[in-house]
């Protein structure tokens, strides 16, 4: 039975972080479940949780009148859902339902946005790894824009 | 290596339609015999012939069936304008006049004994289809062979069956992603770059080949430098507009380069510095 | 080719040329040779030395162009007009086969690939020379043939000219072209007129020169008119005030795509193709398939095209380059440099046609200079 501490250390996310800081997140952690088809948050809730992805596919989903879900994108084993919880007003601004099964550790954003407070070094190393995915879903967001297979553009 | 034709090059052979089949709304995949029982066109995966249609006009089409199969020639073709248009409305029993096959092709000797990485965006798949058909029939003399394809939609997806079948295959992985994902679309939604965190890859061994849209080919291509694919690993195949497709008319000018002669598929270090320049 | 000794020129009396034409008619060629028509040095098919246009010469400059009556008769003593020689060569359009619809499938009818004609040129100027050569290395000297311009081309004789005088457009000095012709002709003149009468010093350079030569009635060339020939044409040389620095000039240019020159050049750039139909290695063409109203017969055309069109560059979606500035670009960047590493030579032999007959005076080796010099200088 792998200890939390071991599964946090080896996702890609956490990749080089300092083993102190580790352990620090252990005491936000925990496991978690979700059925194909739950929703594992709404847009519009206050974002207090982050999830670093294991198992299973969970679709970004953009709700608009007169349509139905629109999914924006997936993210699978190896990513990380949710950054709202890290950046004022803490709100989700989609919907992310799992698509799959999907096994996750959530991570409590109350309780890391205090420690990151108390420990800017700690801080600094999560605010550095979310400042490259979200460079990386930038870049895929704008080519995904960009409609390069459309006709006639 | 590239094969030159035997006939008169700006003459077109008659070719006879024997399959029509429809890939998605826009997109059909045209079979041609030729009409003299002689006349057999070989081609190397990449290379493209031109074909026309009597009365409408002449366009490259690359081709897209397997290689070593004299008898037929394949083409996927996508309906843009006038002249695919009538492309794909053709019936079984129609003739069409065939060039070529005319350019240079994918390097599939150089990857004998790498592992293929083949990157796809929308109609790209179809130059590369015949890669991929090759890899698999000389399964031995291949690493991993990994097919990362990126579509608009689902229902814009080329092959669908053959994609399940390939990813039957050993030492196979196939990844499919669209850029808009729709109701009963289970699968990944995001542009290709972002199939590459899932795929397994040995980039010391790799050959990558890449088509689509010039864009998506900059972009794939950043992405495949991050993962540490060497520049002189990756092929790309790109496109402009050709009239003869045997360096006579000077439509097809990228930079010192004619795409109908030099290309369309070169390797990316040759061609690095024209693809950042805006209207070369 | 054979090369040519001294002792081999001769002298030809000016009146002699009709006999030339005559000789080369009897021997199945049609002379192509320069008349005046609607104001400008042209090339026609000609019958008589009389259709020659003794005495006049032209004033070229920017965007200018002028004939000028001479003091003299001299009938080779202006420089290049509007047309070069493509026009025969590298016809402007040809019909390359038609077909006819039969039941569901075609039929490639009468496969005429080449049209027949047997040319003698007369009065062909080295600049003209040496752009004949680069389209040689362009259509028949690669991978495929120009069936056309094969046909065309292995039979023609060429009766090239010495310039004895340049015009302020010229520039083909710096570009290693003229103003002699050393080779790649059947016979060369060099005109002189004055005091030892009007003659022409006559070189062969091949053995078909050397048939035609010795039916024509010809002298011993005295080392006098050897050294006024050799004078004239270095006075044709050192005269041309026009001059492109090709030093290292591919890099230049593939260097310098972004340089601010070419907005400079762009805002004045009508892009109406005059430079390249002017131009002797222009070789864009377009292929055009034509049906007509019975719908049953069609036809594949080839005509000559220009990179400056907008539609040059379209793939579906749109065009590659729109703007005026990436078809200026496009144009001087091929015959000044990728023209080099496609064909191992510069596209660009100096004739100046295309400074001449700009309708609003771009000067390329003005546009070269600047580049050159890495300043963007203002209009003058």
């Amino acid at each position: 039975m792998e200890t939390l501490e071991r599964i946090i250390a080896e996702h890609p996310f956490f990749t080089g972080l300092d083993r102190d800081f580790i352990a620090l997140l252990v005491g936000c952690a925990s496991n978690v479940h979700f059925k194909a088809g739950t929703y594992i948050l709404k847009e519009g809730d206050p974002a207090n949780t982050f999830y670093l992805i294991r198992g299973g596919r969970v679709a970004v989903e953009v709700v608009a009148p007169q349509h139905k879900p629109i999914i924006v994108s997936t993210l699978s084993v190896g990513e990380i859902l949710g950054w709202s919880w890290l950046l004022p007003p803490f709100q989700w601004k989609f919907h992310a339902r799992a698509a799959e099964d999907t096994r996750a550790i959530a991570l409590d954003g109350k309780c890391l946005r205090i420690k990151c407070e108390e420990n800017h070094d700690l801080g600094y190393e999560i605010l550095k790894r979310f400042a490259q995915i979200m460079e990386q879903r930038l870049d895929a967001t704008r080519l995904q824009l960009l409609d390069v297979y459309a006709v006639g553009r | 290596m590239t094969l030159t034709t035997t006939t008169e090059p700006m003459v077109s052979q008659p070719y006879v339609v024997c399959g029509v089949a429809k890939e998605t709304p826009d997109t059909f995949t045209l079979t041609l015999e030729p009409e003299k029982e002689n006349d057999r066109s070989l081609f190397q995966p990449g290379q493209f012939s031109m074909l026309w249609v009597f009365g409408v006009g002449e366009l490259p089409i690359s081709i897209s069936g397997q290689a070593l199969q004299r008898d037929q020639l394949v083409y996927t073709v996508r309906s843009v304008g006038q002249a695919t248009h009538a492309l794909v409305s053709q019936k079984v029993g129609d003739g069409i006049g065939v060039r070529g096959p005319f350019g240079t092709g994918w390097p599939i000797e150089a990857a004998r004994g790498h592992d293929v990485i083949v990157v796809a965006g929308g109609i790209g798949l179809a130059p590369l289809r015949p890669v991929i058909y090759h890899v698999l029939l000389n399964r031995k003399q291949y690493g991993r062979l990994t097919v990362l394809y990126g579509s608009r939609s689902p229902r814009d997806l080329l092959y669908r069956r053959e994609l399940s079948s390939w990813a039957r295959q050993p030492d196979t992985q196939v990844l499919v992603t669209v850029d808009y994902g729709g109701l009963s679309w289970r699968g990944h939604v995001g542009v290709v770059t972002t199939l590459f965190k899932y795929a397994r890859l040995q980039p010391a061994r790799s050959i990558a080949m890449v088509c689509g849209p010039e864009i998506m080919m900059r972009f794939v291509t950043r992405e495949l430098e991050t993962h540490g694919l060497k520049r002189e690993d990756i092929y790309l195949s790109m496109e402009r507009n050709m009239k003869c497709a045997i360096g006579f008319c000077g439509h097809c000018q990228y930079g010192p380069y004619f795409i109908c002669r030099d290309g369309p598929v070169f390797p990316y270090e040759n061609i690095r510095t024209l693809l950042e320049k805006y209207e070369l | 080719m054979i090369t040519v000794a001294e002792e081999q020129r001769r002298i030809l009396h000016a009146d002699e040329l009709q006999k030339l034409i005559e000789r080369l008619s009897c021997k199945g060629y049609e002379t192509i040779g320069p008349i005046v028509r609607d104001g400008a040095i042209v090339y026609e098919r000609i019958e008589s030395a009389a259709q020659l246009p003794a005495g006049w010469t032209d004033e070229q400059e920017r965007g200018c162009y002028r004939l000028k009556r001479r003091e003299d008769q001299a009938l080779f003593g202006y420089a290049a007009g509007p047309q070069s020689w493509k026009r025969y060569l590298h016809p402007a359009e040809v019909r390359l086969w038609s077909a006819e619809r039969r039941g569901g499938t075609f039929q490639i009818l009468n496969n005429e690939m080449r049209p027949k004609h047997r040319y003698a040129l007369l009065g062909v100027r080295p600049c003209d020379l040496a752009a004949i050569k680069i389209q040689d290395r362009v259509l028949i000297g690669d991978k495929y043939r120009d069936a056309i311009y094969e046909g065309l081309r292995q039979d023609v004789f060429i009766v090239a000219v010495q310039c004895t005088r340049s015009a302020a457009t010229c520039f083909c000095a710096s570009m290693g072209t003229g103003p002699r012709a050393q080779s790649g002709f059947d016979l060369a003149l060099t005109e002189l007129i004055g005091p030892g009468g009007h003659r022409f010093v006559v070189q062969t350079g091949s053995n078909r020169g050397v048939e035609v030569l010795a039916d024509l009635q010809t002298a011993p060339a005295a080392d006098a008119d050897l050294r006024e020939a050799e004078a004239a044409v270095e006075r044709a040389s050192v005269e041309q005030v026009r001059s492109i620095d090709t030093a290292g000039i591919k890099d230049l240019l593939y260097q310098n795509f972004d340089h601010p020159r070419w907005d400079n050049v762009a805002a004045r750039c009508l892009t109406c193709a005059n430079c390249t139909m002017v131009c002797p290695t222009c070789f864009c063409t377009a292929v055009e398939d034509v049906t007509y109203v019975s719908s049953d017969q069609a036809e594949r055309w080839r005509r000559w095209d220009s990179c400056f069109t907008l539609s040059f560059s379209y793939i579906h979606g749109g065009n590659v380059r729109t703007s005026g500035k990436a078809r200026y670009r496009q144009w001087m960047t091929h015959k000044l440099a990728s023209w080099i590493d496609q064909f191992g030579t510069s596209g660009c032999v100096g004739c100046g046609r295309c400074i001449a007959w700009c309708p609003v005076g771009i000067d390329i080796t003005e546009e070269a200079r600047a580049i050159r010099e890495g300043n963007d200088h203002g209009n003058t």
